[in-house]
């Protein structure tokens, strides 16, 4: 297809337009169609989205792309089309039914000010599926659904748009003559631009409520709502603002993480070491960094963790798996090494302390209360030497202090670790965590 | 890249990345919005938009209007997410949408757990939406998996035109291993095959029922349509029950007539054994050892580990099966594939399943024990 020259954008291929005589969506395709013409885009760069009522019958009524979708959630594809394709006029037509169940959507583009253009096509009631309420129906309408009259109120579409947000919105009735013109204004709008169009229902609401053509262009007059252009305050639309914002972004370089097995370890079996901290210690991190330390010493490393969804209160305990060959089952059932660094980490183990193996080493901050257990308990001033290095390397200098006693492998790889991955002024404070662990008195349990 | 670090859900996001994803949306949910995360800190790198929806449904439904628009999407969630997807899984297919699903399923029904794993989404996968279509869905057992299988995820949804999931898992997804992602080969990429430029588009256009039809992307040169109502090859409504039935046989049988070269398993069987264990995710890996141990106490038994779950690797299942007395399945739920397995055993075969939805992993020792592998 071609720029330019283009009577209209509309095709009989399919046969005429398919609604009811008299329906209000004639007149406002027709001024969509009208609004095509005034522009001449290139059909090829138009989509129409549309989604389910009568008016979703009309987008493959024109000659550009047709795109017709799930009740209500037209703007949703619209977006993801026009982020896709930034250069595409996307243009949704939508009826007031898919303005209530999709109603989060109208606030979000309006929010967003994503670059479509959405025609209401607003005859307050759902045709397409025997004339029930919808969020638009006027206080007192009947429809099927309000046999007595609707007591609920009608939304606003137009004054909501605006208070979430929107640049452009226009409200009127199918059967303004500059219908049209304002159609074309708002594709012109290169944020997101909205047109609320009051029309009639010629098969349900307008028999029902006696409405006509004055009576609908009075309506607006008597619904304490306004009417013609509401708002015109162009602000950057997102698809722009996200382009520019993530310029940038292929420039900066993601931090190397890999790993150049360097160290010898003594580890010859599977071997399950579980840490149980509190929340806000940096559990986690410390146990990855033990984990690639050993991947350094050419180790197989896992790590789970469990917190609770509020990240920064309660228990965090983490469960590192190293072996020399490949892991499979990734839960430590019978640990080898517990270390229990504080109150949460033990109120939250406490029964799984208990049925610790005796083969087991329970390496547990001094001034810990411990539940009965099998396992040989090492004692640890753990708190007390975070406090003189830095309150938040106290699970770096536990896992140092377990690595001096076991000899899994050199604490050189730890060191290495942290050297390669950290910032230098974290990996100067974890450097010293990991000096100040080794360096611990290591009491023998009962001593 | 080299030896790594990294959580499953990193795994997934680079796979999307290596398969040339360009549109990510999604909606913040344990566990799987790291993949989120992860796939911001690289789509923008490539020009691509990762965004955040106001909820599921405008996220999925803003990766079908970019995937609509050529771009290869994809979109994160969790049990929860899916079934807010629901209505829009059966628009990607009756649309033939090519989209890549990664559901990191977690302890349900409901908020259930929202920080613990289970597989409990298995057959909701496959009945996920309504109309009951086949579906394509991959389950990853290890991070090295995660990376792969979205990757060839992306590939099925190119090749098939469909929405592909990928089923982690909590204990997949947030589990951190080593491993070296470089080191996996992978197949050549995929493109979803374009439709021809001299003649007028006709969106779903096959000769057979199988064929995939040729794309051409929402604001090409040829004029596209796009609908979620029973429609003829051209994308035209259609309420003529010849077509509309020659429609739902091409959606099924293009899914169906590939599930073999859609089957992937790795067997490890043993000669002579009269167990075998079934498993996928992460809890065939509790199955590798319980049959390690178990052959280790002179147990003879052999392994299947499904890849693919939909469509069932019928094939696959029947071949294995052949010659056991029972079939052990393993499962973080409370019975689901073993549906599968069950119907496609030979008579006389027991089927066994060992199920648990605690939040735990099921233990190599469980399935030894509960499976009578002793």
């Amino acid at each position: 297809m071609s720029t330019g020259g283009h009577t209209t954008y509309l095709t009989d291929k399919i046969g005429p337009l398919p609604f009811c005589p008299g329906c209000g969506h004639d007149l406002l395709v027709k001024a969509l169609d009208g609004a095509l013409v005034e522009l001449q885009p290139d059909p090829a760069r138009v989509v129409i989205v549309t989604d389910i009522g009568c008016i979703g019958l009309a987008d493959r009524h024109f000659v550009t792309h047709a795109f017709h979708g799930l009740h209500g959630r037209s703007i949703t594809y619209a977006c993801g089309l026009k982020l896709a394709r930034p250069e595409l006029t996307v243009i949704v037509l939508k009826g007031d039914g898919g303005c209530g169940i999709g109603g989060i959507h109208l606030l979000n583009v309006a929010r967003r000010n994503i670059g479509i253009t959405l025609l209401i096509a607003n005859n307050f009631n759902y045709g397409m599926t025997g004339g029930q309420h919808s969020v638009t129906t006027p206080t007192d309408g009947i429809t099927v659904t309000t046999p007595m009259g609707n007591f609920e109120g009608a939304m606003d579409l137009c004054g909501t748009a605006i208070a979430a947000g929107a640049g452009w919105v226009y409200r009127g009735t199918g059967f303004d003559a500059d219908l049209a013109q304002r159609i074309a204004e708002a594709i012109r709008q290169p944020g997101f631009a909205m047109l609320d169009i009051w029309e009639l229902c010629s098969a349900y609401y307008m028999p029902q409520n006696e409405i006509k053509k004055k009576d609908l262009i009075a309506m607006i007059g008597t619904s304490g709502m306004k009417a013609g252009l509401l708002a015109d305050k162009p602000r950057p639309e997102y698809g722009e603002s996200y382009r520019k914002a993530y310029a940038k972004s292929a420039e900066r370089t993601k931090a190397d993480k890999t790993i150049e097995p360097r160290f010898e370890n003594n580890v010859s079996r599977q071997t399950g070491i579980v840490i149980a901290g509190s929340a806000g210690q940096k559990i986690r991190s410390a146990a990855t960094v033990f984990a690639q330390a050993a991947m350094f010493a050419n180790l197989e490393a896992t790590q789970k963790d469990d917190y609770p969804i509020t990240v920064m209160t309660g228990h965090s305990i983490t469960e590192i798996i190293l072996s020399p060959r490949r892991i499979d089952y990734t839960a430590i059932d019978s640990p080898d090494y517990f270390v229990l660094i504080s109150e949460d980490g033990l109120n939250k183990s406490r029964s799984r302390i208990e049925r610790l193996a005796e083969t087991c080493v329970l390496y547990a901050e001094e001034t810990l209360e411990l539940p009965r257990t099998r396992a040989r308990v090492v004692r640890l001033a753990l708190a007390r030497t975070a406090k003189k290095v830095n309150r938040l390397s106290i699970g770096t200098i536990a896992l140092a202090a377990v690595l001096r006693d076991t000899a899994m492998f050199p604490a050189e790889a730890l060191e290495t670790t942290i050297s390669t991955f950290q910032a230098p002024k974290i990996a100067a404070i974890n450097l010293k965590a990991v000096a100040a662990g080794g360096n611990l008195v290591v009491t023998p349990a009962g001593g | 890249m080299g030896l790594e670090f990294l959580e499953g859900n990193e795994a997934i996001a680079r796979g999307a990345m290596k398969a040339g994803c360009d549109f990510f949306a999604g909606y913040p949910i344990t566990p799987s919005s790291s993949v989120f995360h992860h796939m911001l800190e690289l789509v923008p790198r490539t020009g691509g938009v990762a965004i955040q929806g106001e909820d599921e449904i405008a996220s999925i439904g803003m990766c079908i209007g970019a995937a609509m628009a050529g771009s290869k999407a994809m979109t994160a969630t969790s049990g929860p997410g899916i079934s807010l997807y629901s209505e829009n899984i059966g628009l990607a297919v009756i649309g033939e949408t090519p989209l890549v699903i990664v559901n990191v399923q977690r302890q349900g029904p409901a908020t259930g757990s929202a920080t613990k794993g289970a597989d409990g989404d298995i057959q909701f996968t496959r009945w996920c939406t309504s109309g009951g279509l086949p579906m394509i869905a991959l389950c990853p057992a290890t991070v090295g998996e995660a990376y792969e299988l979205t990757y060839l995820a992306f590939n099925l949804a190119e090749r098939y035109r469909t929405p592909v999931f990928l089923l982690a898992n909590k204990e997949t997804g947030l589990t951190r291993e080593s491993v070296d992602l470089d080191a996996i080969t992978l197949p050549p990429l995929i493109e979803r095959a374009k439709a021809p430029a001299e003649v007028e588009y006709r969106p779903h256009h096959f000769d057979r029922p199988g064929d995939v039809p040729a794309f051409s992307a929402f604001g090409g040169q040829r004029i596209a349509r796009y609908t979620t109502s029973t429609h003829d090859q051209a994308g035209y409504l259609s309420t003529d029950p010849e077509v509309i039935q020659e429609m739902i046989d091409h959606y099924a049988a293009k899914i169906n007539d590939a599930a073999e070269e859609l089957a992937m398993v790795r067997e490890d069987a043993e000669e002579g054994a009269e167990t075998l264990v079934v498993g996928y995710g992460i809890t065939a890996r509790s199955a590798a050892v319980a049959v390690r141990e178990a052959r280790a106490g002179g147990v003879k038994v052999s392994a299947l580990t499904l890849q693919t779950l939909y469509p069932v690797p019928e094939t696959a299942l029947r071949s294995a099966m052949k010659g056991v007395k029972r079939v052990i399945v393993p499962e973080m739920n409370m019975g689901q594939y073993v549906l599968e397995v069950e119907r496609l055993a030979p008579a006389g075969v027991e089927v066994v399943g060992v199920n648990k939805m605690d939040t735990t992993l099921v233990s190599p020792s469980e399935i030894i024990e509960q499976g009578g592998l002793l």
